[in-house]
């Protein structure tokens, strides 16, 4: 299935954030291929790209919010998910992965809900998967927040994830 | 005058306008190149590769709907090379495709199953991983089954050239890509106006009409119901495509043959209730100018059209006509004057309507719309043309063989001016030949308002006529397809729209080119203006009628004279007006 991932976090736009996007869209309106940075400069503000936001891009540009969906879609860069506020990177590179990193997607999927790519509806937690960090010797390795946790075996992720909640 | 470029199709010299693509240059060198993406005026993409031809020099095969000739140059259209590459593009669309021709309601009408038995394909020949969609069910008119789908975006193309609306369009990307709404949400909930054109273009069976057939069916076999219907002006000069007549042929006769075949009690003419529109409408757009109503008045016809004002300009709902469409008006007379008349209870009507048109299966689901009670639909089904010869051809009805007959009474002669409904302009016309002739309280002798006939987006004209012993130049503008209209209303918005009445139709050229009537190939839309060929034979009909007036009409007159009491009476508003909603986007 070819579903596009979309995120159950709600919008928290602030004033702040929505008068700086006001101010680009100004600038970028009447730029023609406008369009295209005026949503990398929006996930920089926010981070991501939610309804909300493509919204009031779609409108501005006057376009369909679908033309600008197509594009936000079409782009890797462009991300519909906001990111939690700890991100749970598994690394998938291949010392990892013939170690069991597999074991701790699947079990880090189990424990938050999520699938790799999305974010907790509580905004907590995003998951992501990497290629290799560079401590292979360490391997399996997951890092949060940069924090890196080696050798993880799937029974200590609940205590791993404890000390972050 | 432009350049003429001298070039070698398939060794056959030939001088075209500069500018001309390769594909025209062979088409008028008698000349076809099959293509699946293209679509005239609205989606030149090269992105098929269907429409592949060898150029000498080049290095690659070139997709000649966007390669435009040069001098000298020499094609062919049909080499091996070029038959094995276009053989290789439908094998492995194919691959990606659900192939379920058996039951699919396009088999035998569609272009991709065309092209693979053209070019001898395996349809089995490239086996590997596939895309599977859920189906949009979502709307009471339309389906998408993106299974089906195989990415030639015509019906995106249709979406935002025709009707400037874009609700769909490619989302995702790669393998992945699929055709969708905004956040993928169901068609249903975004601001889709359920015009159809985006089935009209679809070569596949990926976007078809909700089909009501079973429904109608059941309801004609069930004993304790009354089941009536009633046919649009456009069907007549569709229908007869779908069994093999030439375009815009009209089958009135036979179709009113088939429908009496297919065990319907009572065959009765949408016209008649085109007809009485003319009156209401009529009659609500003097007492707008004598009383200063709101101004421009704009006709509610169109069920399309009302969608989109409703989404899109919600603010300038009170520029509508309060009018119910034809089709309203008619299941709501069904259900009050004729249940009346032959002491039927409405709760055993069941109103079927045959309709150029998927946008009237979503109107007859709209609030407001139920004169004889509450709960009871004005009319309980809309069948497109398509699906009426699906009916047809079911029921072993052999169309063409069939002898002429004529609409039921009471409800059976109309006009001419009903009949050209059908048209852009039609209405706007049908309406001159009627408020002129209550204005200037005199016959009018020419009635035929050539001004707004023909197929151009926006038609404007001037007619003089006497209110009240004053002269006013009633300006008036007539237009189609919702990229036109979009036009139409932002003047409006700015305040810079002076007319005093315009017709508004969803579909590009009227309900002759409506999203519900028979699906011609790009092979044929490319090259034929369906859409005039059709309304022609309208304009054709009218002229050779005697009854060319709404307001001469033997059945309106007797609607006024034993029901309604006059246009615009208290019981002409309960029955046949109605209300709308702001929807926004």
């Amino acid at each position: 299935m070819a579903k596009i991932k979309l995120t159950k976090v709600p919008f928290k736009g602030t004033k702040e954030q929505a008068a700086e996007l006001d101010a680009i869209l100004a600038e970028l309106v009447d730029v023609p291929g406008g369009l295209m940075p005026a949503l990398q400069k929006a996930q920089k503000i926010y981070g991501y790209l939610p309804i909300e936001v493509q919204t009031r891009i779609a409108d501005a540009f006057g376009v369909s919010v679908e033309e600008v969906f197509g594009i936000s879609t079409f782009y890797s860069l462009f991300t519909l998910n906001p990111k939690g506020k700890n991100e749970v990177s598994v690394c998938l590179g291949t010392a990892c992965y013939v170690k069991g990193a597999g074991d701790l997607v699947d079990g880090l999927v189990d424990k938050l809900g999520i699938k790799a790519g999305e974010t907790t509806a509580d905004g907590e937690f995003s998951l992501v998967e990497t290629r290799c960090v560079g401590c292979c010797g360490l391997a399996p390795v997951v890092t949060i927040n940069g924090d890196v946790y080696g050798k993880l075996v799937p029974e200590q992720l609940d205590e791993i994830l404890a000390k972050y909640k | 005058m432009s350049k003429m470029i001298n070039l070698k199709i398939n060794g056959q010299n030939i001088s075209v306008k500069e500018g001309t693509t390769v594909l025209e240059a062979a088409r008028q060198a008698g000349i076809r190149i099959p293509t699946l993406c293209y679509l005239k005026d609205i989606n030149k993409l090269g992105a098929c590769r269907v429409c592949v031809v060898e150029v000498k020099g080049a290095r690659s095969l070139v997709a000649s709907c966007v390669y435009p000739v040069s001098e000298g140059m020499e094609v062919i259209t049909n080499s091996p090379r070029v038959l094995e590459s276009r053989k290789k593009t439908i094998e492995l669309l194919l691959s990606d495709h659900d192939k379920k021709c058996l039951s699919c309601v396009r088999s035998g009408n569609c272009e991709l199953q065309t092209l693979s038995t053209e070019l001898g394909c395996d349809a089995s020949n490239f086996e590997g991983e596939k895309n599977e969609y859920p189906l949009d069910e979502s709307t009471p008119y339309l389906v998408r089954d993106n299974n089906k789908c195989i990415m030639c975006r015509r019906c995106v193309a249709a979406c935002k050239e025709y009707q400037s609306i874009a609700v769909i369009g490619a989302n995702a990307r790669g393998f992945r890509t699929h055709v969708g709404s905004e956040f993928s949400k169901p068609l249903m909930e975004v601001a889709c106006v359920g015009c159809g054109q985006c089935i009209n273009v679809c070569p596949t069976g990926a976007l078809r009409e909700r089909d009501e057939i079973d429904e109608v069916y059941a309801a004609i076999n069930d004993p304790s119901k009354v089941v009536i219907v009633g046919t649009a002006p456009s069907v007549r000069v569709g229908l007869g495509e779908e069994f093999g007549n030439p375009i815009g042929t009209n089958v009135e006769g036979k179709m009113v043959a088939a429908l009496k075949k297919l065990g319907f009690d009572w065959v009765f003419d949408v016209n008649v209730t085109a007809d009485l529109t003319i009156l209401e409408e009529g009659t609500e757009f003097i007492g707008r100018v004598l009383n200063g109503g709101k101004l421009p008045m704009i006709t509610s016809c169109s069920p399309g059209w009302i969608k989109y004002i409703e989404h899109y300009y919600p603010d300038y709902l009170a520029h509508l006509s309060s009018c119910k469409s034809p089709q309203q008006m008619f299941g709501a007379v069904c259900k009050t004057y004729f249940a009346e008349k032959m002491g039927l209870d409405p709760k055993n009507i069941v109103v079927v309507s045959i309709m150029p048109c998927t946008a009237k299966k979503f109107e007859k689901t709209r609030p407001y719309q139920n004169a004889a009670g509450e709960g009871i639909q004005d009319i309980d089904y809309a069948l497109t043309s398509r699906e009426l010869a699906r009916f047809i051809k079911r029921q072993g009805i052999m169309f063409n063989e069939l002898k002429d007959e004529a609409f039921d009474a009471p409800m059976g002669i109309a006009s001419g001016a009903g009949l050209i409904f059908g048209a852009t302009g039609g209405v706007m016309e049908a309406a001159l030949r009627t408020v002129y002739e209550v204005l200037e309280e005199k016959e009018l002798k020419d009635l035929d308002f050539k001004a707004v006939r023909g197929t151009k987006g926006i038609k404007e004209a001037v007619i003089p006529v006497h209110v009240k012993g004053n002269l006013v130049n009633v300006k008036v503008a007539a237009v189609s397809g919702l990229a036109n209209a979009k036009v139409i209303m932002e003047k409006i918005k700015k305040g810079e729209a002076d007319y005093h009445f315009i017709e508004v139709m969803a579909c590009p050229g009227g309900c002759v080119n409506g999203g519900g009537q028979p699906i011609q190939p790009a092979d044929v839309r490319n090259n034929v203006e369906v859409r005039k060929v059709r309304a022609s034979m309208l304009y054709k009909t009218d002229k050779n009628m005697k009854l060319r007036k709404s307001h001469e009409s033997p059945v309106v007159k007797e609607l006024y004279d034993t029901y309604f009491v006059k246009p615009g009476s208290e019981k002409a508003h309960h029955i046949l007006h109605t209300k709308y909603v702001a929807r926004g986007k």
